[in-house]
């Protein structure tokens, strides 16, 4: 594959078309002249197949879960069945406008509905909005909805929310921005928060505790009911970070377990591109007590019509423009219909396996800090061998040599060479077999020849980058590159 | 992994050199190692206050952004303008490179760090 660096503004050629537009039916209408351009906008004039040709080698420079295997641990890069595109690309869902009257958007407001439902039948909390863009956007609101909970309770007081140390860097963002000050707690060896440190921090200011369970070592929290129960004895709150709810999926309930709020990644669990692939929605549910915080709108189903809701008196306001990404939502549903619920659970089950089998077979050959089974993913500290130097970062530059995404690496912060994979259950066992087979390979490259593992990656467009240089001195603008 | 002998050293890996009841504030050669490349150092303002055992900063390598832990407490007096320019420096040489100079508050503070003996004894744990 030769390198393909052109813009789209390069390929510009003056006065050239890819379009006829039909005859002018209208009248012509003169615009006020102080609203016109001085000059033109400075749009690419292309013909049709330079625009597909572009667009074809650029989207030949991506690496997506459509090129090869992408285990991103925290991420579940799952494969994204076709049949969710076909669902959101009907036009009589597509081509709606969300100023439409209410009346002539019945289906569409059923659809989101039934998917609030069935999030909440997933999940044990009474409610959900859909309206929230994102993952961390999720949390934000979350946390916002609690803070609005102890304020409609007079207590201004509770401010700390306690985040363990392992926890996703998104959790103590967000408890800052929503007003909270954070209380960080260290974690046990396998990850998991011990009662007996939270003892320890929880006093009257306590708002609640944030917590990804299974934990970012992939580690079931089997503390969390006493965990639950020592949070609301002081009157605080328990958060559910979404993110790792794929292997708990139709097994356990983060409600079930004490959870009062949580957000659901629709484009992780529930199978929709994301990463650079599509946008986000990171729904957010919560427990009985909590829904008259829920932010506007809300869909609300009265006598066999759905309606809009806009106001109540304690709603947190709006967070987002109408009803958030709606063709993610539509995505999610297709897929949570598509498996049905006698089949969900299923995804969690050979999630668990994938990660627990691709574990199994490298723990000679890379050092697995936390034994014992564990649940959608796990984390290396590199290497087992480290003595020839090579990192955790050259055997992730090693791994794009054979076409394989390399995993998450240096997070969690709780290991120097963190290397963090999440098979996911859309991979075959040949697949896990080959990545398992690349790993051995490189693992002995670095042992014998490390020079080829620290040089690379070696077959890739791009070689390595100097990413110090890059973080240094960004040139962030085409125009800014030196000729 | 150097470790100069006269510093005070904290177990959040910052130093302190004392000089006429001033305190010079960087991090050490094992907190530079670990951090990989140094990128981009984020210091106080002149006149701001620190306090012992509380941030007040960050430094931020291609792996990660750590917050960087007052040493002492007083009031800084001045910063090392360079390493906004330059963090790369920190890399370089990190005891050459001091971050603040702080008015010292509370000159016992400096007793209970650790000498460069007691460090390297800290570091190799």
């Amino acid at each position: 594959m030769s390198y393909y660096d052109t813009l789209i503004f390069d390929l510009s050629t003056h006065a050239r078309k890819g379009y006829t537009l039909p005859k002018r039916t209208f009248k012509r209408q003169a615009l006020p002249t102080h609203l016109l351009r001085e000059d033109c906008p400075g749009l690419p004039e292309v013909s049709e197949v330079e625009v597909v040709r572009h667009y074809t080698n650029v989207s030949m420079k991506n690496f997506g879960i459509e090129t090869g295997m992408y285990p991103l641990g925290s991420c579940t890069m799952k494969y994204n069945p076709k049949i969710n595109q076909d669902l959101a690309n009907l036009p009589s869902f597509s081509a709606l406008h969300p100023y439409q009257p209410t009346r002539t958007v019945q289906g569409m407001l059923k659809l989101l509905d039934d998917l609030q439902s069935y999030l909440s039948e997933i999940s044990g909390l009474a409610r959900y909005t859909l309206n929230s863009y994102a993952g961390a956007h999720g949390e934000l609101i979350g946390l916002m909805i609690m803070k609005r909970y102890f304020e409609s309770r007079g207590e201004h007081h509770r401010v700390n929310i306690i985040v363990p140390d392992a926890a996703h860097g998104t959790n103590p963002a967000s408890a800052v921005v929503a007003g909270f000050k954070v209380i960080e707690v260290p974690s046990e060896k396998d990850g998991s928060v011990s009662v007996e440190v939270l003892k320890g921090v929880v006093d009257e200011n306590l708002a609640g505790i944030m917590l990804t369970n299974p934990n970012t070592l992939g580690m079931f929290e089997k503390d969390i009911l006493n965990v639950a129960e020592l949070i609301h004895d002081h009157g605080g709150l328990l958060y559910y970070d979404g993110a790792n709810l794929n292997p708990i999926l139709g097994k356990v309930r983060p409600g079930d377990m004490g959870f009062d709020i949580m957000h659901i990644n629709l484009h992780k669990t529930f199978s929709t591109p994301h990463g650079g692939g599509g946008p986000g929605s990171g729904p957010v549910g919560v427990a009985e007590h909590l829904v008259p915080f829920l932010p506007k709108p809300l869909i609300k189903k009265v006598d066999n019509t759905y309606h809009i809701e806009r106001d109540n008196e304690t709603t947190l306001g709006q967070i987002s423009h109408f009803y958030g990404n709606v063709g993610v939502a539509m995505k999610a549903y297709t897929y949570i219909l598509s498996n049905g619920k006698e089949h969900l659970p299923e995804v969690a089950k050979f999630a668990v396996l994938n990660a627990n089998y691709v574990k199994e077979s490298l723990k000679d050959l890379f050092e697995l800090p936390v034994e014992g089974v564990c649940k959608h993913e796990f984390v290396f500290n590199g290497l087992k061998d480290k003595s020839t130097g090579v990192t955790t970062l050259d055997v992730a530059k090693r791994l794009l040599d054979f076409g394989v995404h390399p995993p998450t690496i240096y997070f969690p912060l709780l290991y120097k060479e963190a290397l963090m994979i999440e098979p996911v259950e859309t991979e075959s066992k040949q697949t896990l077999d080959r990545f398992i087979e690349v790993m051995r390979v490189i693992a002995k490259e670095a042992k014998e020849t490390p020079e080829v593992v620290k040089g690379a990656p070696h077959n890739t467009i791009v070689k390595r980058l100097d990413e110090a240089l890059a973080a240094r001195q960004p040139v962030v603008k085409y125009t800014d590159i030196p000729k | 992994m150097k470790t100069p002998k006269g510093l005070y050293y904290a177990e959040t890996h910052e130093w302190v050199k004392v000089e006429d009841g001033f305190g010079y504030v960087g991090i050490s050669d094992y907190a530079q190692h670990s951090l990989g490349e140094v990128v981009y150092v984020e210091l106080p303002e002149e006149n701001d206050h620190v306090t012992k055992d509380t941030e007040f900063g960050a430094v931020e390598s291609v792996k990660a952004a750590s917050d960087l832990m007052a040493p002492v407490s007083g009031v800084v007096v001045a910063i090392n303008d360079d390493l906004e320019d330059s963090p790369e420096l920190i890399n370089e040489d990190p005891y050459e490179n001091w971050m603040i100079k702080v008015e010292l508050e509370d000159p016992s503070e400096i007793e209970r760090l650790m000498n460069a003996e007691e460090y390297s004894a800290f570091c190799e744990e």
